[in-house]
C-alpha cells in the first residue's frame, strides 16, 4: 500500500501527513487501499473520491497579534536561531514536512524540527514521564552513581542531526523521543495550554506555534466551538485582535527554575529548554523591567510587520 | 385473572430486596423487567457510574435517580494520558458539582478520572456535601492545593482522599494544617501526585497521629526518609503505604529506626513510592515483605541483582510493577518465588533510546507465564517479540484478562522469523477466552484483527497502533467483537469505509477514537448526519476541517454514543458533526 507516511512508514500510517504532503506524494486517496475486499452495505459510502486536490492555504482568520519575544528587541542579545539548518534534509517530503510542522501546534506529530517525531509513542503516561525525568535530574545533581548510563536527562538537546533521521524509509524507522511540556498561560484566558519545547527547535517556531494556539480570531471558529459555558466557569475570550489593530500586545514570558520571570528569547534555546519551567504570555503593560523600551520596539515592531 | 406477581409485594420490600444489588449491570437489568420496577428501582439507586460525562447531562441523571449518594464520572478520552488530547478539550466537573450541589444533598463520594476540576469545584464540594466522604481524583487537573484546603476544612466526616496521578497545582504543604484538630476519620490519603519541595511535616505527622483508623498512606517526595520512621510509628495499623523520596546518605541509627517501624506495621500489605532509592535502604522493609501482596518499584532505579534480592523475600506476592532494570534474568528468578502472582507491569528505563540498555527481552515475560498460573493481568514494554513466545504465553496463561503488550519500536516484526506478529497475538485471543483488554503493538497485517473478530468475543477494549494494511482490518474488529465498548487507535490506515459500514456498532459502544488515520472529513459528516445519537467530534489544531475538501483526512475523531446531544463546552479546535454539518458547503 502506498504511504504518505512522512513518519517513514511502510504501510501508509497517516501519522504525520498534512495537506502539502499529500499533493506531494500521491493523488490516491489515502483512505480506500483495497476496494475489491470489503462491500459496502447500506448506502452510506461516500460518493467517489477525487484524486488530487487543491492546495489549501490554511485559514487563520485574518489578522491576529504577534507575541513578541526578545527577537524582537534588536538590541537585546537575541537567541541564535539553533539547528534550523540541522532540519533540512533532502528529501522534498521532509521539506514539506517542515513546512507542515510550523503549520501544527506542538501536539501534532511530526514537528518542525524535521525528525519524524511521534507523539505519545511509546505510551507511557505523562505523569510517570515527569517523574522519572524528575528521578533522573536528582540523581545527576546528588551524584548517584548512576548505572543507568543510557539515561538521557531532561536538559540534553535531543535533536540529533539528520544524519539517521533525514531518510523515510520503508522500515519503519521512527525516531522517538523524549516530550518536553510545559503550561503556557496566557492573560486574560483562564484555561491554560500545553506546549512540547521539544518539538520545536527554534524561538521562532514556539512563537509560532503560541499564536497559532492563543491568538486565532474567532471568525472561522465553529460558533459551538467558542469556550462559553453556561455556569460562567469560562469568561468569552476576547480575542486580542478584537482590541488592537494587529499589533503585539503580548510579550512571552517564562519562568525558570529559580522562579524569576525572564523575557523568551534572551538566552541560547538549548539554554532556555534546560531552565525553564513555564510560560506566560504576558500583556505588555505588565511587563515592566523586562523588556525596558517596550514602546520604542513596538514602533519598530508595527512597521516591520504590518 | 391472577394478579401480576410483581404487583403484591409492597415496594418496601421490593426496595428492600433491591439493596442488595449492587451492580450496575444488574440494576439496570431490574430497572427494565417493567414499569413499577423501573420506579422502585430509580428510587433507590445510590450508585452511579458515567463512563463518559458527555453521554449524558446532569440534569438527566439526576431526575432519573433523585436519591444517589455516590458517583463516578470519566472525562477525557483514555489517550490523553500520552498527551495526544490537546489541552482545553474538555471534562470539566464543575457543571455537575454545581447541579448535584442542589439536588443530592447528601452526596458521599465523588470518583473522577480525567477530568477538570477546580479549585472552584473543590470549595463548591465542600460546601454543598455535608456528609461528603470520598473524593478521588484519578489523572486530574486543573486544581491546586487552595482547593485541597478547602476540603480539608470543611469536610468533617472525609474518609478518603485520593489525588492519584493528578496534576496538582502544588503551593507547598500548608493544605495539610486545615485539617481541624477535631477531625480524626481519615481512611486514606494519596498525595503521591503532590510535587512542591515544601510540606508540613508537623501537620502530616499530627493527622496521621490522631487518625487511628488510617489505613492507606500514600505520601509525595518531598517526605524525607529519615521521617518514615516517625510516621509509621504513628500508624501502625497501615495496610498500604506510600514512601515519599527514599533515598538519603546512609546513616545506621536512621536505617535501624527505620527497620524498626516497618516491624511494627504488622498489617501492611501494599507498598510503593521509592523515589531515589539508595539500594543500602531498601532491607529495611525485609521485616514486612513476607506478608505483602503489592509492590510498586516502577521508579526504583537498582540493577537486577538488588532486585531479586528484595523480590526474593515476597513469596505472597500478587502485583508486582517494576523497571526493566529487573531483565529476563530476574523475571525468571521472580517467576520462582512468587506463584501468586496476578498482574505484572514492566515499565520501561530509557523508552527513547536507540539501542537497549537493558537485557529484557520476550523471554523475561514468557518464564513469568509459564511459571505463575494465576497471572490475569500484564503490561509489558520490551524491544522485541516472537510469535512462538506470544504463543507459548497464550497456551500457558489462559486466564488472562488483560494483555497490553507494548514494543517499543513501531511495527518490529517477529525477530526470529521477521513476519508480522499476527499469528501471536491471535494465540493470545484464541486461548484466552475472558480476556477483555488488549494492546496491540508490533508488525501487524490485517490478519490479526481477523483473529481477534473472530476470538476475542469477551473484548471490552482494544488498542492499536501502527498496524494494519486496511479498512478490512477495522471491519473486522467492528463486526466480530461482540462485547467491545472501547476503541482506540492511531496511526493505522483505517478509512471511511469500515466506519461507515459499521455506524450501528458505534451506538454499542461507548466511544471510538481515530487518529493520524485515514477517515475524511465528508465521512465524519455523513456519520453525524446519519447517526444522531453519535457525538462525532474532529479535533484539528491546524484550522476548521471545513476549509479543506471533504477528502482530507481529519487529524484527530472522537466518536461517542450520547443521549444528551452535542456538547457545548468545546474548545475551538474541537467540531462537532451534526445534523446540520453535512448541509454546509465545505
Amino acid at each position: 500500500m502506498e504511504g504518505s507516511g512522512v513518519g517513514g512508514s511502510e504501510s501508509g500510517s497517516m501519522s504525520t501527513v498534512s495537506w502539502e504532503d499529500n499533493m506531494v506524494v500521491s493523488s490516491e486517496d489515502s483512505s480506500c487501499p483495497d476496494e475489491s475486499d470489503l462491500e459496502l452495505g447500506l448506502g452510506l459510502s461516500l460518493g467517489g473520491k477525487t484524486g488530487g486536490f487543491k492546495m489549501h492555504q490554511l485559514s487563520k482568520g485574518g489578522q491576529f497579534s504577534r507575541i513578541l519575544t526578545a527577537k524582537d528587541f534588536p538590541s537585546v542579545i537575541s537567541a541564535a536561531s539553533p539547528s534550523s539548518s540541522s532540519s533540512s534534509s533532502s528529501s522534498s517530503l521532509s521539506r514539506a514536512n517542515v513546512t507542515a510542522g510550523t503549520k501544527r501546534t506542538a501536539d501534532s506529530v511530526a514537528a518542525a524540527n524535521g525528525s519524524s517525531q511521534v507523539v505519545g509513542w511509546p505510551p507511557i503516561r505523562a505523569y510517570r514521564m515527569n517523574s522519572m525525568v524528575n528521578q533522573e535530574k536528582n540523581m545527576a545533581t546528588e551524584g548517584f552513581n548512576s548505572t543507568m548510563v543510557n539515561h538521557k536527562s531532561e536538559t540534553s538537546m535531543v535533536e540529533k542531526t539528520t544524519a539517521g533521521i533525514g531518510k523515510y524509509q520503508n522500515n519503519g524507522n521512527i525516531k522517538l523521543r523524549k516530550s518536553l511540556f510545559v503550561k503556557v498561560n496566557m492573560d486574560g484566558i483562564p484555561i491554560g495550554r500545553k506546549v512540547d519545547l521539544n518539538a520545536h527547535e527554534s524561538y521562532e517556531k514556539l512563537a509560532k506555534t503560541l499564536e497559532d494556539m492563543f491568538l486565532k480570531t474567532t471568525s472561522s471558529v465553529n460558533p459551538a466551538g467558542s469556550m462559553t459555558l453556561e455556569l460562567g466557569v469560562m469568561k468569552k475570550i476576547t480575542r486580542p485582535s478584537k482590541l488592537l489593530d494587529g499589533s503585539s500586545d503580548f510579550v512571552l514570558t517564562y519562568e525558570d527554575k529559580e522562579g524569576d520571570w525572564m523575557l523568551v528569547g534572551d538566552v541560547p534555546w538549548e539554554m532556555f529548554l534546560s531552565s525553564v519551567k513555564r510560560l506566560r504570555i504576558m500583556r505588555t503593560s505588565e511587563a515592566t523591567g523586562l523588556a525596558p523600551q517596550l514602546q520604542e520596539r513596538n514602533q519598530r515592531q508595527r512597521s516591520k510587520h504590518n | 385473572m391472577q394478579k401480576k406477581v410483581a404487583c403484591s409485594f409492597p415496594d418496601e420490600v421490593l426496595e428492600h430486596v433491591f439493596s442488595f444489588i449492587q451492580s450496575d449491570k444488574d440494576r439496570n437489568a431490574v430497572s427494565m423487567v417493567c414499569k413499577s420496577w423501573y420506579e422502585i428501582e430509580r428510587w433507590c439507586r445510590r450508585k452511579i457510574f458515567i463512563g463518559n460525562c458527555y453521554a449524558v447531562s446532569p440534569r438527566m441523571v439526576i431526575r432519573r435517580f433523585p436519591k444517589v449518594r455516590s458517583i463516578e464520572l470519566k472525562g477525557k478520552p483514555h489517550f490523553a494520558d500520552f498527551n495526544l488530547v490537546p489541552d482545553g478539550w474538555g471534562g470539566y466537573v464543575l457543571p455537575w458539582i454545581a447541579e448535584m450541589a442542589g439536588a443530592y444533598p447528601w452526596l458521599e463520594e465523588i470518583r473522577l478520572k480525567r477530568m477538570v476540576v477546580t479549585d472552584e469545584c473543590l470549595e463548591l464540594i465542600a460546601k454543598s456535601f455535608k456528609n461528603f466522604k470520598v473524593l478521588v481524583l484519578f489523572s486530574c487537573e486543573g486544581f491546586s492545593t487552595d482547593g485541597l484546603a478547602a476540603i480539608a476544612a470543611s469536610c468533617m466526616n472525609l474518609r478518603e482522599l485520593d489525588l492519584r496521578d493528578s496534576d496538582v497545582d502544588d503551593l507547598g504543604g500548608h493544605w495539610l494544617s486545615h485539617f481541624p484538630e477535631t477531625y480524626t476519620s481519615l481512611v486514606s490519603l494519596n498525595s503521591s501526585c503532590l510535587g512542591s519541595d515544601e510540606v508540613s511535616l508537623s501537620a502530616l505527622e499530627r493527622l496521621v497521629g490522631r487518625c487511628t483508623n488510617l489505613r492507606t498512606l500514600r505520601l509525595n517526595r518531598a517526605v524525607p526518609l529519615d521521617k518514615i520512621a516517625n510516621i509509621l510509628g504513628r500508624a501502625p495499623q497501615l495496610v498500604d503505604f506510600g514512601t515519599g523520596t527514599y533515598g538519603a546518605d546512609l546513616q545506621s541509627d536512621v536505617f535501624s529506626s527505620l527497620a524498626g517501624a516497618f516491624s511494627s506495621c504488622k498489617e501492611l500489605r501494599s507498598l510503593s513510592g521509592f523515589w531515589d532509592v539508595v539500594p543500602a535502604y531498601l532491607p529495611a522493609i525485609y521485616p514486612v515483605c513476607s506478608r505483602l501482596t503489592s509492590l510498586n518499584l516502577s521508579y526504583v532505579t537498582i540493577q537486577s541483582p538488588d532486585l531479586v534480592k528484595l523480590l526474593r523475600h515476597c513469596p505472597s506476592l500478587q502485583r508486582l510493577l517494576v523497571l526493566d532494570y529487573i531483565e529476563d534474568s530476574g523475571l525468571e528468578a521472580l517467576s520462582s518465588s512468587c506463584k501468586d502472582l496476578q498482574e505484572l507491569r514492566v515499565f520501561p528505563s530509557d523508552p527513547f533510546g536507540e539501542e537497549p540498555n537493558v537485557s529484557l527481552t520476550e523471554q523475561g515475560l514468557v518464564s513469568v507465564c509459564l511459571a505463575c498460573p494465576k497471572l490475569q493481568s500484564v503490561l509489558y514494554f520490551c524491544r522485541r517479540m516472537s510469535n512462538v513466545a506470544l504463543v507459548t504465553i497464550a497456551q500457558n496463561c489462559p486466564n488472562l484478562t488483560r494483555f497490553r503488550l507494548c514494543i517499543i519500536e513501531p511495527r518490529t516484526a517477529d525477530f526470529l522469523t521477521l513476519e508480522p506478529l499476527d499469528v501471536g497475538f491471535g494465540a493470545i485471543v484464541e486461548h484466552c477466552k475472558d480476556l477483555r483488554r488488549l494492546s496491540l503493538s508490533g508488525l501487524l497485517t490485517d490478519r490479526v484483527f481477523e483473529y481477534i473478530g473472530r476470538y476475542a468475543k469477551k473484548l471490552e477494549m482494544l488498542s492499536v497502533a501502527f498496524a494494519g494494511e486496511s479498512d478490512l482490518g477495522l471491519h473486522h474488529v467492528l463486526s466480530g467483537c461482540e462485547s467491545l465498548r472501547k476503541l482506540e487507535i492511531r496511526d493505522c490506515p483505517f478509512g471511511d469505509k469500515a466506519l461507515l459500514a459499521n455506524a450501528a456498532k458505534l451506538e454499542t459502544m461507548r466511544s471510538l477514537w481515530m487518529s493520524s488515520c485515514a477517515v475524511s472529513f465528508g465521512a465524519c459528516k455523513l456519520l453525524g448526519q446519519k447517526m444522531p445519537r453519535l457525538n462525532v467530534e474532529v479535533i484539528d489544531e491546524s484550522g476548521p476541517p471545513d476549509s479543506r475538501p471533504d477528502s482530507c483526512p481529519v487529524d484527530k475523531l472522537y466518536i461517542y454514543r450520547s443521549v444528551a446531544g452535542p456538547r457545548f463546552d468545546m474548545p475551538p479546535f474541537v467540531w462537532t458533526m451534526d445534523e446540520d454539518s453535512a448541509l454546509q458547503v465545505s
